[in-house]
């Protein structure tokens, strides 16, 4: 009897052992290093979800890369929207701080990047709720950067960070 | 002899990453301890003075009008800044400073804070930068923890004639 409720107690221990070990590791390495996430709505095709609802896509987001807010133009990122702060929405740099855009739909024609933050826009102009509508983004608010497509397999592919030679800025600030 | 150095080895860090992950989920979901720095948010809180932030507020949405924040910078995401909740999102907020002629006001628009220190005179804020996102926003300051003499729950804001109702 005695022998039978020390394993008991040993199981339990090991347990709550396993289970504080393994419940912050996980979590922070979800938050920290790497997740996975699916992207849904139409406003990165043709880069991110060609196949509309039928087929989502699944993206590997990165977040030990961007730990230094190091984003290059051209890079797909996740970000926490502006506009709500419960969703997460996935865009393409478009510039960085200094840089002076072109601007399609936005209040002013031009708009020069203010220090420490970005512009980011949806691949599907028209369908994109970007800084096109919003403005230019805080770094602060920099998620993840999107590197892998997981799902669906015949869309297996490293995301290269690639700028639409239309979208270039009118000037650098920093090469 | 080597094999149990190693294995001392492993076990250190081991324990070390599994307590830097815990410290990470303390911080990132109840809360921590910051130390603040600067002037802006005289008289409440003071140079140096070392305060108890927690961070489940800001996860369920229920950040109220008159907090004190830590937030990210928005011109500086590496650094944060410590500020009063002046108007939460759909609130009219006044952006013209004591000394105009004409007051301006505006709204805060969604998804938005209109932050400023309780040191108006020596704070650079939301009079400055603009509407600051929500999702910058870390945590909320409940308590101070040092100096000792102003151990507790902080005080009101000094300005309440920023806080325009309706």
């Amino acid at each position: 009897m005695a022998q039978a409720q020390g394993f008991g107690r040993r199981y339990i221990k090991a347990f709550f052992k396993g289970f504080f070990v393994a419940v912050p590791v996980t979590v922070t390495f979800l938050d920290r290093v790497a997740c996975v996430a699916r992207v849904e709505g139409a406003s990165m095709q043709p880069s991110l979800n060609p196949g509309g609802r039928q087929e989502s896509d699944v993206v590997l987001l990165n977040h030990w890369s961007i730990r230094n807010y190091d984003v290059q133009r051209g890079d797909i990122v996740s970000l926490v929207s502006p506009r709500n702060p419960e969703q997460k929405i996935i865009k393409r740099v478009i510039a960085l701080e200094g840089d002076i855009i072109k601007t399609i739909g936005y209040k002013k024609k031009y708009v020069k990047v203010p220090h420490g933050h970005i512009w980011v826009e949806g691949d599907h102009h028209g369908h994109s709720f970007d800084s096109n509508a919003f403005g230019p983004v805080s770094l602060g608010l920099l998620h993840a950067r999107a590197t892998h497509i997981l799902w669906p397999p015949k869309r297996w592919q490293k995301l290269q960070p690639m700028l639409p030679p239309e979208r270039k800025p009118l000037q650098k600030e920093q090469e | 002899m080597f094999r149990n150095a190693l294995g001392k080895t492993f076990r250190f860090l081991g324990y070390t990453v599994q307590y830097g992950c815990i410290a990470h989920c303390a911080f990132e979901y109840l809360g921590g301890v910051v130390v603040c720095s600067g002037p802006s948010m005289e008289p409440t809180i003071q140079n140096s003075d070392i305060v108890f932030s927690e961070n489940l507020s800001r996860h369920f949405y229920c950040i109220r009008k008159g907090d004190i924040v830590i937030a990210k910078s928005p011109n500086d995401p590496k650094s944060n800044i410590c500020k009063r909740v002046i108007g939460l999102e759909g609130d009219k907020v006044c952006t013209s400073n004591p000394s105009d002629f004409l007051k301006s006001h505006s709204y805060v628009p969604k998804g938005h804070v209109w932050l400023e220190g309780d040191n108006l005179r020596n704070s650079t804020d939301s009079r400055c930068y603009g509407p600051v996102p929500y999702g910058l926003i870390r945590g909320r300051i409940c308590f101070k923890i040092w100096p000792l003499n102003d151990f507790g729950f902080l005080r009101a804001s000094p300005n309440g004639h920023r806080f325009l109702d309706d």
